[in-house]
């Protein structure tokens, strides 16, 4: 029982091993046929529109009311402390340093990347992939990278987005609802806000997140089981290992980048 | 029949004239060499033996058909040839190309020249008949807008499809979709065409319409063909050559008259669809009796 149990749990580890292996190779092979997107860069215009521009509304939407509830929250604490003309810093500090490349890393790999997964893992299971393999055409080269890419390019656009629509939803809760000063509200988000260190890391954590995003997904399609039941289940453990890794890199980064 | 023992020998395969010392087949006065050679192929799936020291030999500008009943690994032999699989052990020579010792692009160089028919036909599912026809004819050669369009046309024409040439896939039914399959096939004018089981699920018309296409672009346009299939009398009304494969081994071989001739237990069995032989109806376990008397929580 018990040595079963260890066998088990050996097996487990190997499998996870390996297939962490093949994610690395998967990415090493997508990395390596990244002259596919200057030969054909028409399949890169088309992903961005399908992993950014059709992201657009639930990224724009989630964004507005992110900050709005951040300006509500926001308020009521500064509040206390009769510094509510700093609303508008911390509405774009959270914004822009965390929730808007979490968030949105988060909502794309709902959207984009479970669509990602299961495009990926239907064209294996109804041999597409194989098709293309013999028609003499790599199927890596061909659909998963112009795919790793759009994903890759497309987060930090979106990010930005999300980040400016909620400032935007802060601006209209705290100013227009809550009577936050107008002037103080954007003349200290100005002088707060630094563009390197607050401005471009959000970018770098959005492109590092886009990374991920885009490969878990990729591979959880490139290497599901060809089933109805196995593209089910790598559409699921794409969003849910995708979650987790952007979470788990965003505490890194953020010590990273903001630690002392 | 050719043979009917535990191990069978292709065509050719004992032939001193065909084999060199090198890797290279050398060229019989007698024997034509053959388009695929198969020597000593072992291919396990774990712990799961599907072939086990086959050889196998397709002759140039034949119908050659693989049969045998579902898993025995039919489509595992095509996948083996094509390089999409590696064998334990032995060769697989296709036009004299050691496949094994090909790397990427020599393989995909070799692809080029071999047209695959898949079961689930593999098109792509976001492009038309034509721009999935088009498609080989667009990532390997540089024929200009017009030469193409006039390319893809023939070979729907050839199909039968030229006027579907704007439907979408999901719009085609099973048959036309095979043939749509068949056309992106044999755009590059390969010298093989590989069609897996191409007449399963098909109706009487569309299967009829596929026999006389695998046979006619044969002929009409030099082709090799291998047809993996277990429908026994068509694939048998086309072929010239019946390899018959069961358990990882050649159970027998030779022209269709040839195989439906032998007497063999197995052979008889499958050849005639009987429902019990040596491939039992049962597939094996406790006897019924004692599975209903056993005390069982499920």
């Amino acid at each position: 029982m018990l040595v079963d149990s260890i066998a088990a749990l050996g097996r487990g580890v190997l499998d996870s091993l390996t297939r962490l292996g093949r994610g690395h190779l998967l990415l090493a092979d997508i990395l390596r046929g990244s002259g596919e997107i200057f030969r054909h860069p028409r399949l890169l215009g088309e992903q961005i529109v399908n992993i950014g521009v059709l992201s657009l509304l639930i990224v724009g939407v989630s964004g507005l009311f992110v900050g709005m509830v951040l300006a509500l929250q926001g308020y009521y604490v500064l509040n206390q402390f009769g510094a509510e003309e700093s609303l508008g810093v911390m509405v774009a500090a959270s914004l822009v340093r965390e929730l808007g490349p979490v968030v949105t890393a988060l909502l794309v790999a709902g959207r984009a990347g479970s669509a990602l997964t299961a495009e990926i893992g239907l064209m294996k299971a109804t041999e597409q992939l194989s098709g293309l393999e013999m028609m003499a055409v790599d199927p890596v080269r061909r659909v998963l990278t112009p795919r790793f890419y759009g994903g890759v390019l497309a987060m930090p656009m979106l990010a930005a987005i999300f980040s400016a629509v909620g400032i935007l939803g802060g601006y209209f809760v705290g100013v227009g609802l809550l009577g936050v000063d107008d002037g103080a509200f954007w003349s200290q988000m100005q002088a707060k806000i630094d563009f390197a260190e607050d401005v471009v890391n959000g970018v770098i954590k959005s492109l590092a997140f886009g990374i991920v995003v885009t490969w878990i997904a990729l591979f959880q399609g490139y290497d599901s089981v060809p089933t109805s039941i196995g593209v089910s289940r790598s559409t699921t453990r794409s969003v849910v290992h995708a979650a987790l890794v952007v979470l788990g890199l965003d505490f890194v980064l953020t010590a990273l980048m903001f630690g002392d | 029949m050719k043979d009917n023992g535990s191990r069978s020998k292709a065509p050719g395969a004992s032939t001193p004239a065909v084999t060199t010392g090198d890797s290279q087949p050398a060229a019989s006065p007698r024997v034509p060499k053959p388009l695929v050679r198969i020597r000593g192929l072992t291919y396990r799936r774990g712990s799961l033996v599907v072939f086990e020291d086959l050889d196998l030999d397709i002759q140039r500008g034949a119908v050659t058909a693989v049969m045998g009943p579902s898993g025995t690994g039919k489509t595992t032999l095509l996948k083996l040839i094509t390089g999409q699989l590696r064998p334990d052990a032995g060769s697989i020579e296709v036009d004299g190309l050691n496949i094994q010792g090909l790397d990427k692009p020599q393989l995909f160089k070799l692809r080029r020249r071999m047209g695959m028919l898949f079961q689930s036909n593999a098109l792509l599912t976001d492009l038309s008949v034509f721009d999935n026809v088009a498609y080989p004819l667009r990532e390997h050669t540089d024929l200009s807008p017009s030469m193409l369009r006039k390319v893809v046309l023939l070979k729907l024409e050839a199909v039968g499809l030229r006027g579907a040439r704007d439907l979408m896939p999901s719009a085609l039914s099973g048959g036309m979709a095979r043939r749509a399959a068949l056309a992106r096939a044999i755009a590059l004018d390969p010298m093989m065409i590989l069609y897996d089981e191409p007449f399963t699920g098909q109706d009487p018309i569309s299967m009829g319409v596929l026999i006389a296409l695998i046979r006619h672009l044969n002929d009409a346009a030099g082709l090799t063909s291998i047809v993996v299939s277990h429908d026994v009398r068509e694939t048998a009304s086309i072929a010239d050559y019946l390899y018959v494969i069961s358990q990882g081994r050649i159970i027998a071989q030779g022209s269709p008259a040839e195989v439906e001739a032998d007497d063999s237990e197995w052979v008889r069995q499958f050849m005639g669809g009987l429902p019990d032989g040596p491939v039992h109806f049962h597939y094996p376990g406790p006897p019924l009796a004692q599975d209903l008397l056993r005390r069982s929580a499920a």
